[in-house]
């Protein structure tokens, strides 16, 4: 590994002030990310992993938002870069791609335009030249009769062929660091696997850091080195796939895998996780979870857990996990494979 | 006093609680300019339901299977086609009236939010149908409060809130209980856990089936998730593009699916198994637009298997096993498929 990894967040906290109450969204987070590394945040709604993902960019609403903590993306440190430096750094370093196509897409112009608009902003290069690469990229993201659909405007194509033309969109700078917010929640079953196969093989082509958040543990499952578990704006448990996966630390964690319908739960009960998260307007001690978890004691309640570290690669936060044998350094949370 | 009664079994276990024949649904659009079309949003749908079982639905976004369960409802008027519930016509003289029909099955839909009425307090809005039936007001709000208890909220602590005041799961279930207020016998859920985080939808299904149990329902139940389908259904019928493509008990469909394009779904879950990943899209593209459906047989334009008579022919629903039905020319003996030639794409 040669010096910085590619995404450093300490400490790095989003609250959003309004006149009734303050929210703390993400509650302190550390997370590190190599060069093309793909991690998945899983949480479910109101975990804070959405917000986490906009804090990167800073694009969580100015004026609204209070965010502390260090936070650096490919050298360029998030918290104090001038606006106008950030919309170099936004497109160019860093893209993302939404859940929802038609509203993240500019339905006024065609897909070719918007492209091309994107290659002649960061790169500098003529209109002529712009449209060749755009057709180029429709052609890597595999959207079929590609020339024809560089004139097609975004409501004239199918919820595939739209997402597969805004990810042609955010990897036209050839980004260090691409972030997706849930891209296939909103599409079918036949047409989610064919997305997510397609963003494994442009991660791979391109070399890409990726952060994919999702709710979905199968999605996960498809696409990520590591996952990170959020709750209540803070990561609860954090691994390697395969790890995470096989073997949950965490009763958050394992309560959603418990939750989670698969083929083989016929039957059965599903079992659940009682209750519902925390209001995040009142501030808590202790852990988040504990409320809802079957195993928690008083010393639960009474601080937030510190990360215990049982595995190569592992974190977890909770006092009932044991620290493994193998020596890690404290302040790295996530150590790399 | 008057009061709700649970409708009798008429026509005894042996006769379907609902019998859907040749069910169809086209939607005018385009304008003056292009001229008249028809989206055949549902075409030809036929389907029967047992007593006390619960028939999933699955297909993709478009395929109609929210077109189907609004024609079931009576919601919108079917282009073709006849319901038959417990042994009567629904909305025909000498049937059951639709009145009648429509207190006995209830509806479920996806978005919680905005199938209640945001300014009624959620006593009121599970009374309400009860009263539209004659119900006298307070003896309806004691059974909305019954039946909140039923689906697990504490009347004490919620049956005073409004909409705003619960959350996604929580709304859900007042909308359970809203369905069960008119003692219905069959319930169709639209999407009903789709908009739900995991650990909620697990509470929502483990309390469907609680109900199912507790009340005798019957369940039309809506899913693009193949997994809760799985989960729930006793037999389960997968819709492609407005027609069936197959239809079969739950275990025949998911262990040995007969339709290319069931085979396809199953295999397009997520494998939650990070150490053996799909490498393949087992399907390419996107459903067509049901404006303009291929001829023949409609899955064909995404089948690895099309030949030349899947574009002149569309294939009938037929049986290929026990209670088990696909609409494929590849699967069904003597359908002049093996002599057909391969499509030259």
């Amino acid at each position: 590994m040669t010096g910085q990894p590619l995404v450093r967040a300490r400490g790095l906290r989003v609250s959003f002030i309004s006149r009734e109450a303050t929210v703390t969204a993400v509650n302190g987070i550390d997370l590190d990310l190599d060069e093309g590394e793909v991690l998945c945040i899983l949480g479910e709604s109101g975990s804070g992993k959405s917000v986490t993902l906009r804090a990167l960019l800073r694009l969580n609403p100015k004026g609204k938002t209070v965010m502390t903590g260090a936070l650096a993306v490919a050298g360029h440190d998030i918290m104090t870069i001038p606006d106008g430096r950030l919309s170099a750094v936004r497109g160019k370093v860093v893209s993302m791609i939404f859940q929802e196509p038609m509203t993240a897409l500019d339905p006024v112009f065609t897909i070719g335009y918007q492209i091309a608009e994107t290659l002649i902003r960061h790169e500098g290069i003529s209109r002529r030249e712009a449209d060749r690469r755009a057709l180029e990229l429709l052609e890597l993201v595999q959207i079929p009769s590609a020339r024809r659909r560089l004139g097609a405007y975004p409501h004239e194509l199918s919820g595939g062929l739209r997402q597969r033309a805004m990810i042609a969109m955010a990897i036209s700078c050839r980004p260090k660091l691409l972030l997706a917010d849930e891209p296939t929640t909103a599409l079918d079953a036949t047409v989610q696997i064919q997305i997510l196969l397609l963003l494994r093989s442009l991660q791979q082509e391109l070399g890409m850091g990726v952060i994919f958040v999702t709710h979905d543990l199968g999605v996960a499952g498809e696409i990520a080195d590591r996952i990170a578990v959020m709750y209540a704006g803070r990561i609860v448990e954090l691994g390697s796939t395969v790890d995470v996966m096989r073997q949950p630390f965490h009763p958050y964690t394992q309560g959603l895998m418990g939750a989670t319908v698969h083929s083989g739960t016929r039957g059965k009960r599903l079992t659940t996780i009682p209750g519902a998260p925390p209001d995040l307007r009142f501030p808590f001690e202790g852990c988040a979870f504990a409320p809802r978890c079957s195993h928690a004691s008083d010393a639960c309640r009474e601080s937030m857990p510190a990360f215990r570290h049982p595995g190569p690669g592992r974190a977890v936060r909770c006092i009932r996990v044991e620290d493994a044998e193998i020596k890690h350094s404290p302040k790295r949370v996530s150590a790399m494979a | 006093m008057p009061e709700l009664e649970q409708a009798p079994d008429r026509g005894g276990p042996a006769q379907p609680l609902l019998i859907v024949k040749g069910l169809a649904k086209h939607f005018p659009i385009g304008s003056v300019f292009r001229g008249r079309q028809v989206v055949r949003a549902v075409d030809g749908l036929d389907l029967t339901i047992a007593k006390r079982e619960t028939l999933g639905i699955v297909g993709e976004s478009g395929c109609g299977k929210s077109t189907a369960s609004r024609l079931i409802m009576s919601l919108i008027a079917p282009t073709a086609g006849e319901i038959v519930f417990d042994g009567e016509h629904v909305g025909t003289a000498g049937g059951i009236s639709l009145k009648e029909y429509r207190r006995q099955v209830q509806m479920v839909f996806q978005d919680s939010y905005s199938s209640l009425n945001p300014r009624l307090t959620i006593e009121e809005s599970i009374a309400y149908g009860p009263r539209v039936h004659g119900i006298p007001h307070a003896k309806a709000v004691a059974r909305a409060k019954e039946l909140l208890e039923a689906v697990g909220l504490a009347p004490g602590q919620y049956a005073r809130r409004f909409p705003h005041e619960l959350s996604g799961g929580q709304r859900q279930r007042v909308n359970i209980a809203r369905a069960l207020a008119l003692l219905p016998r069959l319930i169709i859920l639209d999407e009903p856990v789709s908009a739900l985080d995991k650990s909620v939808e697990a509470q929502v299904l483990n309390l469907l089936l609680d109900l199912k149990e507790q009340f005798g329902l019957t369940y039309l139940f809506i899913s693009h998730d193949l997994n809760v389908v799985e989960h729930v259904a006793d037999r389960v019928l997968v819709m492609y593009l407005g027609k069936v493509a197959e239809v079969g008990p739950g275990d025949a469909i998911f262990r040995r699916p007969a339709h290319p394009y069931t085979s396809a779904l199953l295999a397009s879950r997520p494998s939650m198994d990070p150490t053996r990943r799909r490498t393949e899209p087992p399907l390419s593209g996107d459903p067509p637009n049901p404006i303009d459906p291929p001829s023949g047989c409609r899955f064909r334009t995404r089948c690895a298997l099309a030949r030349d008579i899947c574009a002149n022919s569309a294939p009938d629903l037929a049986e290929i096993g026990h209670a088990h039905s696909a609409a494929c020319h590849a699967v069904v003996p003597d359908s002049g498929y093996a002599d057909s030639r391969r499509m030259v794409a």
